[in-house]
C-alpha cells in the first residue's frame, strides 16, 4: 500500500516527519518498506498555456509554440508533442531550470528557430511512463505557478507491506485511522453526506448466493460525460498509489477503494440486460474479462450477471461486454460486500490478481458500501457530471458478518505476554482502536469489535492488539526458570555429526544439493526407481525428486571438474525419495562420489588414481564407527549404473541398505566424464547402529603368527575364504589378515595367490607348535574340503 | 729397572699414543689397541718380557708396563669417544631433511557451511534443553498449512510459493509442520528445535528453490512472550558472539498470535547503516510468536493450561552474516572453491 504523505496529513494532523510516522508503523506491524519522493528533483518547471501554434518551416513533425507563463511577453518554444495545440496548458521546464537527472535547460535552436526552454510529458518530468504527448494540466491551472506547488509534488509515499490480517489497511483512511489509535489523534474526515437524489431509477438487484454476497448497494447515474477529463488532484493521488487514471468513471472508483478501502464497479446501464444477480457460475459460462482475456468459469465462482450471462468476476474484474466506455452516458455503479471466503483463491485461479481481489481476499469492511457508493456519486458528478438515482439496496442482513464481545480476562494478558500491562491501559489502548470495552476495572471486560476489524474474533486476538500497540520494547526478555532436565544421549546410535566429522578428517568436503533433479541425470544414475515428479516445477532441470544422492553428488562432480579440479572428494546427508506418492519412502542416505587421484599429490610419494579399495576404506570406516563392523558385508551385484565387475551391494546383517561401486564406463562417457569415478550410497540408519563396546578380558600370554599362502580359484570371493578360516580355527584366531594377492607367473590359470596371516592367541596358556599346527591343519582341511583351495606348493 | 728398558717403553707408549691420535676410523683405533694391547700386542709382549728380568727388577718394571698401558687405554678410550662422537655427527648430517616440505596423507575435508551453522544453532539451543526433532519433506497439505491455522485459500498460503505433487501433497515450505507431527505425537511439555529443507518456488538473486530453516518449539505452564524475548535475544548474542541490539516487531503468522519479526542489530556496520542491512542498520533475521490457540486445538493440546512459544529462522540468512557470504547461490552450487573456504 503505497501512501501519499500529503494526503495523510489532510486525513490526520500530524506534528510528526515522514520518517516517525514510518517507525511507528513499523513498530506496530505496518512495516514500512520504503520512503520514497513523489517526483524526483526538478525545477524551474511552470504552469504553461500555449497560445499559439505554428508549424516548423524545416521540420514536419515540430511545431513553433508560443506560450505563456503570465509574463508580458510569450515564449517562443519549439516543440514536438503531437498534443501541442493552442488553449492546452501543459508544465514548462524554462531556462535555467532542471529536469530530473539534472538536466539543465538553455535557450537553443531546434532546426535553425529558437526555442526558450522545453515543454514536457510525464516521462520528462520523472512522474510516469507516459511519453505519448505533453502532460495535460487542468483547463483551470494557473498560469505561471510553479508545477511542483501546483501538483503538490513535494510529497513523500511510504509504501507500507501490510500483513494479510490486516486488510482494513488497505485505504488511506485505514491507515489514518490506525495511525490515530497509536499516536492518540482522531482522524479529521467525516462520513459524506448522501448525494442529492434526481430521479427515481432503480435496478433490480437480486441476491442469490446467501452469505457469499450478503449486502450489495447498486445507483443508476444518468447522463454521465465518460469522456470528461479527470482532475489533476485525483490523476495525481492515483498515480503516487500506483494506479493508472483510465477515465473518470474507472479513476472514480479507484480513488473511492484508495480512499475508503471499498473496490467498486462501474457498468454499463445500457449494456445490462433485466436485473442483476450475484450468484455462482454455472461451470462453463464464459466471461470476457476488461483485460481482454477470456475466462471459462468453474461453478465454484462468484458471478455478477443479469439475464445475458456473467457481467462480472465479483470481487475481482469486470467483463468487457458490460464495461463503461467513451460513449456511456448511463451507468449502474456497484458497492458491495463479498465475504473473504467466496472471493479467495478465485483470482489466483485464474491467473489474476487485483486490486479488489487483493482487499476483498482479506477482507472488507461491510459498513464501507454505504459511504463508498455516497462518496462516489458525489465526486463522479463533480466530475463528470450526470444525475443520481437512489441507491438501490440488496441485502440479508442476517448473512452479515455478527462479531460477537469478546470476553478478555486481565491473567490471561499477562500470562500469554510474561508482562503486567496496567488495565487502565488494556481499556485505553482498545478503546484507541475502536472498540467498546465494558466490565469492571480489573476485568473481565466484554469486548465489542468495530466491523472494520473483521480480523478480531478471539481474545487472543485482542491480546496481540494490546502488546503490538503498548510496544513490544516494554515487554521484559525473561530468562528460563523450569527446571532443568537432561537431554538423552542415546550411545548405540552414531550421531551423524561423527560420520561427517570422520568424513572431513578422511578429506571429503560435504556437499548440498537439491532434493529436485534433471530426469535424464535421474535416469541414467538410477533407472530402475521412477522418480516423484513435481506438478510445478521451477524448471525443466529441477523436476524430479532424487531417488538417490548420486544425480545431484555427480552433477557437483562435473561442474567441479569443469573448474578444473581433477581430484574431487564429496559426500552428502540427506532424503532420497522412493515410491509412489501414497506410500512415499523419505529415507535418511549418506552419498559419496571420488575420482581423480587417491591421494593429494605428493613430492616423495607416486600419485595413482583413486580405486574402489580406497572408497571401501572410508566405507569400512564409516561402518566401524557403530564398533559392529562385522554386521556389514559386501556382496558383487549389479547396478545398472555400476562397473558390473566392481560394484557390491552393501549388506547389513544380510539386509540390502546400499550400494559402493565405480561408474559404469558408459553412463561416465554419456556425461563426458573420462576418469574413474566411485559412487557410494548407503541408509543413515543402518549406519547410525552402534553397540555399547563390551569388555573382554586381556591375555597375559604370547601370539603367534602364522602365514599362509593360498591357491584360490578366482570365482572364489575373499569374504567365503575369511568365512572358512574364522569357522575352522576357532577361539585361538584373533586377527586375521590379507597380506598379499598375486597373479601370474607361478600361478595357475584361473586361480590367485592369496597371501593370509592368522594371529593365534589363548587367553589360558602360552601356545605349543602342537596348538598351532593343529589349528592351521584345521584351516587348511576346511579350506580344501569346502572351497577348494589349496596351500601354494 | 734399567734406563735403557723404562727409555724403550717410553719409546713404544710415545709411538702407539701417535698412532692413536691419527687413527681416523673407529676400525683403524682397534687396529692400534690390538697392535699393542692386543694378545700379541707390543705392550703386551713387554709383560711377557718380564720374566727375563731379575726379581728385583721385576716389580717396577711391572708397575711401570702397566702403568703404560693404562694410559695407553685412556687414550684410545678418548679417542675412540671423539670419533664415535664424529661418526654420529656424519650421520645425523646425513639424516638430515627439510622440515618445510609438505606433510604426507589425506588432507582434510570441510562441512557444508549450511552443516556448519546449523551445527552451530544446534549446540547453542542444546545447551538450553531442546531436542532436535526431524519431519518428512514431501508433506501433506494438513501438516503443512490446515493444522497450522492456514486454511485453503488463506492469503497467507500465497507468501508460500508452493512445490505440489497433487493437490494434497507438497514440498513443505517451511519447518513449521515438524511441530505439528510432534505435538501429534507427544503432546505438552515440549521442548524441540527442528532444522531442515524447505522448499518455495522462487529463484532469483536472494531467492533459491531449497534453503533451509531451524524451527523452534518450547510448550509449557506459564511460557510467555517475554520468554520468547529472552530466549532469541540470548540466541542471537551467543550465535554472532558478540553483544547486540535485537528488536521485536509486531507482526503476523497465521500459527502464531501475538506474532513478530525479529530484527538484530546490523553485524557489518553496528547499525549504522549500510549494504548489507540496506541502510536500515537492522536485519531481519528471524520470525517468532506465541503458539496460536487454534494450532493446540489441532493438536490437542489444552491452550488454557499450556501456552508456548515457537520461532524460525533462516540458515542461509545466519551463514551469511556470519562468514560474510554475499551471494546466497554459491550454496547449493557446491564449487569446492567455496565450500573449503570453511573448513
Amino acid at each position: 500500500m503505497r501512501i501519499s504523505a500529503l494526503w495523510l496529513r489532510e486525513l490526520l494532523p500530524l506534528e510528526q516527519s515522514v520518517d516517525d510516522i514510518a517507525h511507528r508503523l513499523t513498530m506496530a506491524g505496518l512495516e514500512v518498506d520504503s520512503i520514497e519522493p513523489a517526483a524526483p528533483a526538478f525545477s524551474g518547471v511552470r504552469v504553461a498555456e500555449i497560445r499559439k501554434c505554428e508549424p516548423h518551416p524545416d521540420a514536419d513533425r515540430l511545431q513553433v509554440c508560443q506560450v505563456s507563463v503570465g509574463e508580458a511577453e510569450p515564449l517562443q518554444i519549439v516543440c514536438g508533442a503531437p498534443n501541442a495545440r493552442v488553449g492546452l496548458k501543459a508544465p514548462l521546464a524554462t531556462v535555467g531550470g532542471a529536469l530530473p537527472g539534472d538536466f539543465r535547460i538553455k535557450k537553443a535552436k531546434l532546426r535553425g528557430v529558437a526555442s526558450q526552454g522545453m515543454l514536457a510529458s510525464a516521462r520528462e518530468l520523472g512522474l510516469s511512463d507516459d511519453a505519448a504527448g505533453l502532460l495535460e494540466l487542468a483547463e483551470d491551472a494557473p498560469v505561471g505557478a510553479d508545477l511542483r506547488d501546483y501538483l503538490g509534488l513535494d510529497d513523500q509515499i511510504i509504501d507500507v507491506d501490510l500483513t494479510p490480517n490486516r486488510g482494513d489497511c488497505l485505504s488511506m483512511l485505514g491507515i489514518a485511522r490506525e495511525l490515530g489509535a497509536l499516536l492518540g489523534t482522531k482522524p479529521t474526515a467525516a462520513a459524506p453526506a448522501a448525494v442529492p437524489v434526481s430521479h427515481d431509477h432503480e435496478h433490480d438487484v437480486r441476491l442469490d448466493a446467501g452469505d457469499a454476497c450478503p449486502r450489495y448497494l447498486g445507483r443508476v447515474i444518468h447522463g454521465v460525460d465518460a469522456a470528461a477529463a479527470t482532475p489533476v488532484w485525483m490523476q495525481e493521488r492515483l498515480r503516487r498509489a500506483g494506479i493508472r487514471s483510465l477515465g473518470p468513471v474507472v479513476d472514480v472508483t479507484n480513488y473511492v477503494m484508495l480512499e475508503f478501502g471499498q473496490p467498486m464497479h462501474a457498468f454499463d446501464l445500457a449494456r445490462l440486460q433485466g436485473a442483476v444477480r450475484v450468484r455462482w457460475a454455472q461451470g462453463g459460462e464464459q466471461l470476457a474479462l476488461l483485460n481482454g482475456e477470456t475466462i471459462t468459469l468453474d461453478d465454484d465462482s462468484l458471478v455478477i450477471a443479469d439475464d445475458g450471462g456473467p457481467l462480472a468476476l465479483a470481487g475481482v474484474m469486470g467483463g468487457e461486454p458490460s464495461a463503461v466506455s467513451d460513449v456511456t452516458r448511463d451507468i449502474f455503479l456497484e458497492s458491495a460486500f463479498f465475504a473473504p471466503t467466496a472471493i479467495a483463491g478465485r483470482a489466483r485461479r485464474y491467473g489474476l490478481h487485483t486490486d479488489s481481489s487483493h482487499r476483498f481476499e482479506r477482507g472488507v469492511d461491510p459498513a464501507l458500501a454505504e459511504q463508498a457508493i455516497e462518496r462516489a456519486a458525489e465526486l463522479l458528478m463533480q466530475i463528470a457530471g450526470g444525475e443520481a438515482g437512489p441507491v438501490c439496496r440488496a441485502e440479508n442482513s442476517e448473512q452479515l458478518p455478527q462479531p460477537a464481545p469478546i470476553t478478555l480476562r486481565a491473567p490471561r494478558v499477562a500470562q500469554m505476554l510474561g508482562a503486567d500491562v496496567p488495565n487502565a491501559d488494556v481499556v485505553a489502548i482498545l478503546g484507541g482502536l475502536g472498540m467498546r470495552v465494558d466490565g469492571p476495572g480489573a476485568g473481565p471486560w466484554q469486548v465489542a469489535v468495530p466491523s472494520h476489524r473483521f480480523d478480531i474474533g478471539l481474545e487472543v486476538d485482542l491480546i496481540e492488539e494490546i502488546a503490538r500497540v503498548w510496544g513490544y520494547d516494554r515487554i521484559p526478555s525473561r530468562r528460563p526458570s523450569r527446571p532443568l532436565q537432561m537431554l538423552p544421549q542415546p550411545e548405540r546410535h552414531v550421531p551423524r555429526r561423527s560420520i561427517r566429522q570422520l568424513l572431513v578428517a578422511r578429506g571429503f568436503q560435504e556437499a548440498v544439493t537439491y532434493s529436485f533433479v534433471e530426469p535424464g541425470l535421474q535416469e541414467a544414475l538410477d533407472p530402475e526407481h521412477t522418480a516423484l515428479p513435481l506438478a510445478n516445477p521451477l524448471s525443466a532441470d529441477l523436476s524430479v525428486m532424487r531417488t538417490s544422492l548420486w544425480p545431484g553428488l555427480i552433477a557437483a562432480l562435473r561442474r567441479n571438474r569443469n573448474r578444473q579440479h581433477s581430484r574431487v572428494r564429496l559426500f552428502e546427508m540427506g532424503l532420497r525419495f522412493r515410491g509412489a506418492l501414497e506410500t512415499l519412502e523419505q529415507t535418511p542416505m549418506l552419498g559419496a562420489v571420488v575420482t581423480g587421484a587417491a591421494g593429494p599429490e605428493q613430492w616423495g610419494e607416486a600419485g595413482r588414481s583413486v580405486d574402489f579399495f580406497d572408497l571401501k576404506g572410508d566405507l569400512e570406516a564409516v561402518l566401524d564407527l557403530g564398533g559392529n563392523g562385522e554386521d556389514f558385508s559386501l556382496r558383487a551385484a549389479s547396478h545398472p549404473a555400476l562397473h558390473p565387475g566392481q560394484s557390491a551391494e552393501i549388506l547389513c546383517r544380510g539386509e540390502a541398505v546400499g550400494w559402493i561401486g565405480a561408474l559404469h564406463p558408459a553412463t561416465a562417457a554419456g556425461l563426458d566424464i573420462d576418469d574413474a569415478v566411485l559412487l557410494l550410497e548407503v541408509e543413515l540408519a543402518a549406519v547410525q547402529q552402534a553397540m555399547l563396546p563390551g569388555f573382554r578380558r586381556l591375555s597375559r600370554f604370547p601370539s603367534i603368527r602364522r602365514d599362509l599362502a593360498l591357491l584360490v580359484p578366482e570365482a572364489t570371493p575373499y569374504a567365503a575364504v575369511q568365512d572358512c578360516v574364522r569357522a575352522a580355527a576357532g577361539n585361538l584366531l584373533q586377527d586375521l589378515m590379507v597380506f598379499d594377492v598375486y597373479q601370474g607367473r607361478g600361478v595357475p590359470e584361473g586361480q590367485r595367490s592369496v597371501g593370509i596371516g592368522l594371529i593365534l592367541q589363548d587367553l589360558s596358556r602360552t601356545l605349543t607348535d602342537e596348538d598351532v599346527d593343529a589349528a592351521v591343519a584345521s584351516v587348511t582341511g576346511s579350506l580344501q574340503r569346502e572351497l577348494d583351495i589349496h596351500l601354494r606348493g | 729397572m734399567s734406563t735403557q728398558h723404562a727409555e724403550q717403553l717410553d719409546a713404544l707408549v710415545s709411538e702407539a699414543s701417535e698412532r692413536v691420535s691419527r687413527a681416523d676410523s673407529l676400525a683403524a683405533l682397534d687396529e692400534v689397541r690390538i697392535a699393542y694391547l692386543g694378545k700379541k700386542g707390543r705392550l703386551t709382549e713387554q709383560l711377557k718380557g718380564l720374566g727375563r728380568l731379575s726379581a728385583e727388577e721385576r716389580p717396577a718394571a711391572g708397575q711401570a708396563i702397566n702403568a703404560a698401558k693404562q694410559a695407553l687405554q685412556q687414550r684410545i678410550e678418548g679417542r675412540r669417544e671423539v670419533l664415535e662422537q664424529a661418526s654420529l655427527g656424519a650421520q645425523l648430517e646425513q639424516q638430515r631433511i627439510d622440515v618445510t616440505l609438505p606433510g604426507r596423507g589425506e588432507q582434510n575435508g570441510g562441512l557444508h557451511p549450511v552443516t556448519r551453522t546449523l551445527e552451530r544453532v544446534e549446540a547453542l539451543f542444546a545447551s538450553m534443553g531442546f531436542a532436535v526433532a526431524e519431519g518428512p519433506e514431501v508433506e501433506d497439505d494438513y501438516h503443512n498449512f490446515e493444522a497450522l491455522n492456514i486454511p485453503a485459500h488463506h492469503p497467507a498460503r500465497a507468501m508460500h510459493d508452493t512445490f505440489y505433487f497433487d493437490a494434497r501433497h507438497l514440498l513443505r515450505t517451511h519447518t513449521s509442520p515438524v511441530q505439528i507431527r510432534v505435538m501429534e505425537e507427544q503432546g505438552a511439555p515440549v521442548r524441540i528445535i527442528a532444522p531442515g529443507r524447505t522448499y518455495r518456488c522462487d529463484s532469483d538473486l536472494t531467492h533459491t528453490p531449497m534453503f533451509h530453516q531451524v524451527e523452534g518449539l518450547l510448550v509449557d505452564e506459564g511460557i510467555g512472550f517475554a520468554d520468547l524475548k529472552g530466549l532469541l535475544h540470548d540466541f542471537v548474542e551467543a550465535f554472532f558472539e558478540r553483544s547486540l541490539d535485537v528488536r521485536f516487531r509486531p507482526s503476523y503468522f497465521p500459527f502464531t498470535e501475538p506474532s513478530a519479526e525479529v530484527d538484530v542489530q546490523c553485524v557489518a556496520c553496528g547499525g549504522s547503516g549500510c549494504r548489507v542491512c540496506g541502510g536500515t542498520g537492522w536485519l531481519e533475521i528471524l520470525g517468532a510468536g506465541m503458539v496460536h490457540p487454534k494450532v493446540f486445538e489441532s493438536v490437542g493440546i489444552d491452550a488454557e493450561r499450556h501456552t508456548g512459544y515457537a520461532f524460525g529462522v533462516g540458515v542461509e540468512r545466519l551463514a551469511m552474516l556470519r562468514y560474510g557470504v554475499d551471494d546466497l547461490r554459491l550454496f547449493f552450487d557446491n564449487d569446492l572453491r567455496f565450500l573449503r573456504q570453511f573448513r
